[in-house]
């Protein structure tokens, strides 16, 4: 196996609180020491003059599509498209064709990393069997599978019991459920954010309540009854204020904010004259909802940035509105939009950014990754944080192109993304072996 | 003046005085219906397609013959008897209709941005008839060609758009073409049918019946669906017309010579009572007639004619 330095870049770890100018020297596979001014010779040297090189990102909400809908997404393409994006490890949800609710699927959808991924891919596996809110899962013969949570996204638990039960359960195993907070009653045939330009478009409108009304009950479900908590996508200033009151009440709870509810707001779906790649669930919410969310972002209420990446073919959005799918990808747009929108205007610094992308969620999934800690898995993600360019989705190695950020010009990419000592991806190339 | 759009799509990009044009030239085209012979050569050698993907009878019919007037070719794409039935995309179907050489294609949707997804892939211009509960310009137009016709203008007008708002595109044409012109627009009906946030486009939003057409020189009724009464959104029929069905009685609380009108088609004893309906205020009429006259001009100037 090849040695890996990296040289002279700005290493942040927000694990170790480490943000100064350093190499960082890979062997084995794994993190061997971060130092100044490295002397040893490796197999392979890196300038990092002017970039930061960071933990191996980890996107902990991702949809790989496979097995079921081979065309949107594979394990193959979708593994790629996050070593783009620059990540180095990912969650893929579990509403696949088969649903991911058995042992088989699981060791599927492992097999098929080992064969065809590039990057470390973390199986969630869903709460009820086939996601149909009715009965749990066996979650302990998941978790000995490899599932690292258990999620219903998409189609959320409506059942309260089935949830309390869900969440009592999964505490002997430490797992957490990841929670998509939707009231299917109140969503219902919604299809944008109810407010002003709802109204005006006359399209279904999906109230902030849908999703806030589902946060208060899952608190207070897990107040009562235990469990692990972590609250997918929140959208709305409501859900933001019930979080941070749980946590200023010490209860264990995380949450996560995606790089298009914290940039985008529900005037695009009136600005683009109803483009269906601006259509997603949770929708696109108003300046007043996305101000919460970028507060809670910078006072630590929202813990990790998460892309929710949900690919669609064109054939499938190519509709009117009403007809189009929910859903975005946002692996490969995740780190241009978030320096160019939030980082570089100042509204929260590198460091937060990625302290949200690397330790946070390690922490959530319990697993040894997202730091640069001596003997951890040798993952690296190198940024250049003023490399100007322009989102092309025909340039992504995601086999779908649903972006809202088409055209959008950037600043600051993913320059090199290394897994288990071994790069990947640099200079806007997958390295295949 | 040239008109400057090749679509007509929604009231809500048209300027104040772009919505003059239209309703100056649609009394120009309305003296041709006292003639003889009621045609004029303006679209000859051009074909106008009908494409409703919701059933209509006034509009599409009100269209074909404003289209014949104008010596267009005009051909009625029937989406229940097409292709669509056998899974055709809209997109597909709307190439297959321009590849047959349709200069016009005017479409009804039951999705609001129907009419804007064509008009980004299509070089023919588009008339939106309608999509789902967004806008539908040329019934916004036709109401305030009638208002101006009668009442000779907007300035200080009181207009109520009564009834289920938040599911009607006439309302949303019509408060913008009002709005823009200078009226002012009172929205009333039942909490649940009223979209608080068009308090933001400086309208007037109002539960109470009397409340709403007291000084009002306009009523504008909209028609009550049964459907919304299944998703709980009004208890029953019965409790709607209680509260808000226009009978003759009430209508002695808004201004004496208010206007009443409806898009049609009418629940008679709903939303309106017989007498209301066929009384010496409606002019539920003369809107039909006057919806040809507005639908010419509009052809007209889409297909770029100067001043008529």
């Amino acid at each position: 196996m090849s040695t890996i330095l990296i040289k002279n870049g700005r290493v942040i770890d927000p694990s170790q609180g480490l943000d100064s100018i350093q190499d960082v020297y890979i062997s084995g596979g794994v993190i061997r020491y971060i130092r100044e001014n490295i002397k040893r010779k490796a197999s392979i040297t890196i300038d990092a003059k002017g970039m930061i090189v960071a933990p191996g990102l980890i996107d902990m909400h991702t949809h790989l599509r496979e097995p079921g809908r081979e065309d949107e997404e594979t394990i193959y393409s979708g593994t790629r498209a996050a070593a783009a994006g620059g990540f180095t490890s990912i969650c893929c949800m579990p509403n696949t064709r088969p649903v991911c609710d058995s042992r088989t699927t699981v060791k599927y959808v492992h097999a098929r990393v080992l064969e065809l991924g590039v990057v470390n891919v973390y199986p969630v596996a869903s709460i009820t069997v086939g996601q149909k809110g009715e009965e749990i899962v066996e979650f302990g013969d998941l978790v000995d599978a490899g599932a690292i949570a258990f999620s219903d996204d998409g189609s959320p638990v409506m059942n309260a019991e089935i949830m309390r039960r869900a969440l009592e359960y999964t505490a002997m195993f430490d797992t957490p459920i990841l929670d998509h907070c939707e009231n299917m009653s109140l969503s219902n045939v919604g299809v944008m954010h109810a407010g002003y330009i709802q109204s005006l478009l006359g399209l279904p409108g999906i109230p902030g309540a849908a999703e806030s009304t589902q946060v208060a009950r899952d608190i207070e479900l897990l107040e009562f009854f235990g469990g692990r908590l972590h609250i997918c996508h929140v959208s709305t200033e409501a859900s933001i204020h019930l979080i941070r009151r749980a946590k200023r009440r010490n209860v264990d709870i995380t949450c996560e904010a995606t790089p298009h509810h914290l940039t985008l707001t529900d005037e695009l779906v009136k600005t683009t004259n109803f483009d269906p790649n601006t259509k997603v669930k949770p929708p696109l919410v108003s300046e007043e909802n996305r101000l919460e969310l970028i507060r809670g972002l910078q006072d630590g209420t929202i813990d990790v940035i998460a892309t929710d990446h949900a690919p669609h073919t064109t054939k499938d959005k190519d509709k009117v509105f009403k007809e189009a799918p929910f859903g975005l990808i946002g692996m490969e747009t995740a780190i241009p939009v978030l320096f160019t929108d939030l980082v570089h205007k100042g509204i929260i610094t590198i460091n937060q950014m990625i302290e949200k992308m690397t330790i946070n969620p390690a922490k959530i999934l319990r697993i040894d990754r997202g730091t640069l800690k001596t003997g951890v898995p040798g993952d690296v993600t190198i940024l250049n944080p003023n490399k100007r360019h322009t989102i092309r989705s025909s340039r992504f190695y995601s086999l779908s192109r649903n972006t809202p950020f088409e055209g959008k010009r950037c600043k600051g990419a993913v320059d090199t993304t290394i897994v288990s000592g071994k790069i990947v991806y640099t200079k806007g190339k997958i390295v295949e072996e | 003046m040239k008109f400057r759009h090749k679509n007509l799509l929604t009231l809500e990009e048209l300027t104040r005085e772009e919505i003059e044009l239209i309703l100056e030239n649609a009394t120009g085209f309305k003296e041709i219906f006292t003639r003889s012979i009621k045609k004029v050569p303006t679209l000859r050698g051009k074909s106008v397609v009908n494409l409703f993907y919701e059933n209509s009878t006034r509009t599409r019919t009100s269209f074909e013959i404003a289209a014949k007037r104008l010596s267009a070719d005009v051909i009625n794409f029937n989406v229940s008897t097409s292709s669509v039935q056998k899974g055709e995309s809209l997109l597909d179907t709307v190439h297959t209709i321009e590849s047959l050489g349709a200069d016009f294609i005017i479409m009804r949707h039951s999705c609001p941005g129907a009419p804007q997804l064509l008009a980004r892939r299509i070089s023919a211009a588009v008339i939106n008839a309608g999509d789902g509960a967004h806008e539908h310009p040329t019934q916004g137009l036709l109401d305030a060609f009638t208002i101006k016709e009668v009442k000779g203008g907007f300035e200080g007008l009181n207009v109520v758009i009564l009834g289920d708002i938040t599911h009607s595109r006439v309302a949303r044409s019509n408060i913008w073409a009002l709005t823009k012109l200078g009226a002012n627009i009172t929205i009333a009906g039942p909490s649940t049918l009223l979209p608080k946030p068009f308090e933001r486009l400086g309208i007037r939003i109002c539960t109470n019946l009397k409340e709403a057409i007291k000084n009002a020189d306009v009523i504008n009724l909209l028609r009550i669906q049964l459907e919304r009464q299944r998703k709980n959104l009004f208890p029953s029929i019965r409790e709607y017309s209680l509260l808000y069905g226009l009978t003759q009685e009430r209508l002695k609380w808004a201004k004496k010579d208010v206007l009443i009108m409806h898009p049609g088609p009418i629940n008679r004893g709903v939303e309106i009572s017989q007498e209301v309906a066929d009384g010496k205020h409606s002019v539920i009429l003369r809107q039909v007639t006057n919806g040809v006259a507005v639908r010419m001009a509009v052809l007209y100037l889409l297909s770029g004619g100067e001043e008529a």
